[in-house]
């Protein structure tokens, strides 16, 4: 049977059953992973937020190990004693709350009618508590975002950073440990009580980072725009949570 | 090998050395690059081109006759493309780590030149088990490339293989360390998969006087 395959009734007849065919295997595979996947997910949300408060599978000084998928959910309902989410003045208890889309909120929140929702996890490290944040912003390729450990003065504990795409040895350094060990103790307030935030500086002449009051860390050589997108996401995340913490004192 | 005959383990066994992707044909030199870090990625990587090449070029091959050829170029990218996404899902249901590990390379196995390459040359004119046989080799001889760069670059740039400390501990200064050995931190870089592909080159064609162009 010769077929002409020239012709080009045929041509767009053979995309058009090519497209559905592909567009179906795609589908059911992805349908049928989902769960996998999310429950991946869900896990690295976790990580992370241990992560970020000291819980870690570290051994060496270089190394960022996340506690294994299999003990995490055990570890942060042991750590994370008490999940929030903040709307306005309202606070209230969702133990699902480090599920919730940063996204998602960030973009309804430019609706000034919108109150937007915030996480916020609280667990306990050396018989304090320890409140972890999580923040969200942009780099110089794609999104960055992290989460954020604090102390009720709002001293930095802990910090982890992680990125969708910024460039392999510079950008993507922010979630290298000699990087966002250098946040630990820093101050979000300047010395006059205002909210500071801290500032991914350059020539700050603080290489080993001394200065904890200083609000300023040392910044990467040749990553300056992704630098100003972890101040950026710093100053303006964490901004938002100042008046719940005030209502900590 | 008496399995195969003598022409068709020559389609396996070319690629591997005399014909190879990378340091004959310099194909695909972007991703040999970009993942080599550490020898774990590699082998994944070796292995997902390995299944998207074989897998893809039965495909072509099985459909070569009915492939109109005014869209020949998009049929093909699209069956890499349907192969990659299976290898990306697959790997973020059962790896999701290594998955965040090659992050953007798996996609990237779409843009392999091998791939296409291996479709346009071979599968369209082959039948189906020559076609398996064409893209295993080339992918095998792609593979072989990654791991032998991956092995160099972590045992030297790290000290380990697959995570493994096979020279010691760094920091307690054991094994090696203890006589002074330091880990060279160029490895890991990309500049330095350049240069042990280039001495990969410059071993292989020493070796075989034939394989130098004038």
């Amino acid at each position: 049977m010769a077929i002409d395959t020239d012709k080009n009734s045929y041509t767009v007849i053979f995309a058009i059953v090519m497209v559905l065919v592909v567009g179906s295997i795609l589908a059911g595979l992805a349908q049928g992973l989902k769960p996998m996947v999310k429950a991946n997910e869900r896990s690295e949300i976790q990580q992370n937020i241990l992560y970020a408060m000291g819980v870690d599978a570290n051994e060496n000084p270089s190394d960022v190990e996340f506690v294994s998928t299999d003990i995490v959910e055990d570890e942060f309902k042991k750590f994370i004693t008490k999940q929030y989410i903040i709307e306005g003045d309202k606070v209230t208890e969702d133990s699902e709350a480090y599920l919730l889309d940063i996204k998602k909120e960030e973009s309804q929140a430019k609706d000034p009618n919108y109150t937007r929702k915030l996480p916020l996890f609280e667990g306990e490290k050396d018989g304090k508590p320890i409140y972890v944040i999580p923040i969200r912003g942009k780099g110089l390729w794609d999104a960055i975002w992290g989460f954020v450990a604090v102390n009720k003065d709002m001293v930095v504990q802990g910090v982890f950073f992680d990125h969708a795409g910024e460039t392999p040895g510079l950008g993507s350094e922010i979630k290298q440990r000699y990087f966002m060990d250098d946040f630990e103790g820093e101050h979000l307030f300047n010395d006059s009580g205002a909210f500071e935030g801290i500032t991914v500086a350059k020539g700050n002449a603080d290489p080993k980072n001394d200065r904890k009051t200083d609000n300023a860390v040392d910044a990467i050589a040749g990553a300056t725009i992704t630098g100003d997108g972890v101040t950026a996401m710093i100053k303006k995340d964490l901004r938002m949570y100042v008046p719940y913490f005030k209502t900590l004192k | 090998m008496g399995l195969l005959s003598k022409k068709d383990s020559k389609l396996i066994l070319d690629p591997l050395a005399d014909d190879n992707p990378i340091t004959i044909q310099v194909l695909g030199i972007c991703s040999a690059l970009a993942i080599t870090a550490q020898l774990k990625p590699s082998i994944v990587m070796a292995v997902s081109v390995i299944f998207v090449l074989g897998a893809g070029n039965v495909v072509i091959s099985l459909m070569r006759n009915i492939i109109p050829s005014k869209i020949r170029i998009i049929v093909q990218l699209v069956v890499v493309a349907t192969l990659v996404i299976i290898v990306d899902q697959v790997l973020k249901a059962y790896a999701y780590s290594l998955s965040k590990e090659l992050s953007v390379f798996i996609g990237l196995i779409i843009t392999n030149c091998i791939i296409m390459g291996r479709f346009e040359a071979f599968a369209l004119a082959n039948g189906p088990w020559r076609s398996f046989l064409d893209g295993v080799g080339n992918a095998l001889g792609y593979g072989v490339i990654l791991i032998i760069v991956g092995f160099f670059r972590e045992l030297l740039g790290s000290g380990t293989l697959l995570g493994f400390k096979v020279l010691g501990d760094s920091v307690e200064k054991t094994g090696l360390y203890a006589f002074g050995y330091e880990n060279n931190g160029f490895m890991v870089l990309p500049p330095m998969a350049l240069i042990v592909i280039g001495v990969i080159i410059w071993v292989q064609r020493s070796r075989n006087k034939d394989l130098i162009e004038d």
